[in-house]
């Protein structure tokens, strides 16, 4: 399902199953972008953000275009206990990665593998960046 | 032949890109297929400039044909130029029927009269237009013809497209000319400018497609907004959401291609608005800034800040006006009314 803000109509509430994870995704060229997500945060209920909330910040590869710091991503990321995935959408190969890697926590964030659960990847939430 | 008419095409030739000096050398129709096909466009520039001259020689042009030369480059290459665009008010006579001779006649009559250094050129399009080409001189300098001015001028319009030279101080008499010759009272310029000549006269001709109220309001075939995404595992939650936003952007924008304009300049005079805390400024006085909007293709772009959401639907009327009130420069002041112009 896509949106582009929340909360989400309530006109579809009926036709809409269950969430199992919900992924904001940033645009680096666009501070309304982050700004969007930050207000939407608010309308997400508590239990979501024990590893089933994931940001994805897409256009990294536009490096001269940036309007928003990586910095500034990640604390959001940090307050809400959230990971955060980089991504340049315009490249084939990154974009397949990527969205075998959300695959991959959606599958656990439902329930989908027997012995993991969403709550461990809040313990992976280290990122190479941090030392 | 005289050196500066010589140096004059040899400057005019180098303009023109490699592969297109042959067909715009056609297109001048001054030398003959024969002496065209002596010459050889596989060399450099420099060469096939200095080859053009000197059968220029043989054919002993004049200031007349490299002129003409000049407005068949500049026509080709009118998006080099910027264009500002003139109104002129007919006296409120009856429709008189135009004279392409009378007009040459009185338009040179009214510019030598007043200055006799001038080189002027005229040559016709099929599309109705009249290019006109006029180099500047001094009454103790002859013509400057690298920095000329370009009217281009629709018979059947009251609109005429000005590309002056960096000399401003000649278009008071350029103008005086065009209405003495197109037998109109009066010229005023409008506050539209830009680089593409064919959009701006979509503009005043109204030759985009505008948007009309409809009869009975029906779904338009535009109305599917996403219709190469039939991916039926995608669901979009803010579908009413998304065909609002492009409904409105329609009723904006039209369907159609947009005017290209390269920029839109508000020229603010109003008072500022902050918080009270704040208090920025102590004075009660307008607060003066100018705002720019530049763009490759600055409506387009606008018209997709809010199908892409970078921007609220509706676009401010400021925005969206500039095509219907056809112009791109405003003045802002604090009245009644949001919007004053000059």
């Amino acid at each position: 399902h896509l949106a582009t803000s929340l909360p989400l109509p309530s006109e579809r509430d009926h036709l809409r199953p269950r969430i199992d994870m919900v992924v904001f995704m940033i645009d680096i060229t666009s501070k309304y972008s982050l700004k969007n997500v930050e207000t939407s945060l608010a309308h997400v209920d508590a239990n979501f953000f024990l590893g089933k909330v994931c940001f994805l910040v897409t256009g990294v590869g536009r490096v001269n275009a940036c309007s928003i710091e990586t910095n500034a991503v990640c604390k959001l990321a940090e307050a809400y206990c959230s990971p955060v995935l980089f991504c340049e959408l315009e490249l084939e190969g990154i974009r397949a990665a990527t969205a075998q890697r959300l695959l991959r926590m959606l599958q656990i964030c439902a329930g989908h593998i027997p012995g993991v659960s969403a709550l461990s990847f809040v313990s992976l939430m280290r990122n190479s960046n941090d030392d | 032949m005289d050196e500066t008419v010589a140096e004059y095409i040899r400057r005019t030739v180098l303009k023109m890109p490699r592969d297109e000096i042959k067909m715009m050398l056609q297109k001048w129709g001054f030398l003959s297929e024969a002496q065209l096909q002596t010459l050889n466009f596989h060399q450099q520039k420099d060469n096939i400039s200095q080859e053009v001259v000197q059968l220029c020689e043989e054919n002993s042009a004049g200031i007349k044909q490299a002129a003409a030369l000049d407005i068949i480059y500049n026509h080709i290459y009118q998006n080099k130029r910027m264009w500002s665009v003139y109104q002129m008010k007919k006296s409120g006579e009856e429709e008189e029927y135009f004279d392409i001779a009378d007009f040459k006649k009185k338009f040179k009559g009214r510019i030598r009269s007043a200055l006799k250094n001038v080189t002027i050129t005229f040559k016709e399009y099929e599309d109705n237009a009249i290019w006109i080409r006029v180099a500047w001189g001094t009454p103790h300098k002859k013509p400057n013809q690298y920095k000329p001015s370009y009217v281009v001028y629709h018979s059947q319009t009251p609109y005429v497209f000005i590309s002056a030279s960096v000399l401003k101080s000649n278009l008071p008499l350029l103008c005086q000319a065009l209405i003495v010759a197109s037998n109109y009272r009066d010229i005023r310029e409008m506050e539209l400018r830009s680089h593409s000549l064919n959009s701006l006269k979509d503009i005043v001709f109204k030759r985009y497609s505008q948007n009309f109220q409809t009869y009975s309001p029906k779904p338009v075939q535009g109305w599917n907004v996403e219709p190469e995404n039939a991916d039926r595992r995608i669901v979009h939650e803010n579908r009413s959401a998304k065909e609002r936003i492009h409904r409105l952007n329609q009723e904006s924008f039209g369907c159609g291609p947009q005017p290209k304009l390269e920029f839109a300049q508000y020229r603010l005079d109003t008072m500022f608005k902050s918080d009270p805390k704040m208090d920025v400024l102590d004075k009660k006085e307008p607060f003066r800034c100018l705002v720019k909007f530049s763009s490759p293709h600055l409506l387009e772009s606008l018209k997709s800040l809010t199908p892409l959401g970078m921007a609220d639907a509706p676009l401010s009327p400021l925005l969206t006006c500039i095509t219907h009130k056809a112009r791109n420069y405003f003045k802002i002041r604090e009245k009644k009314e949001s919007f004053v112009s000059p």
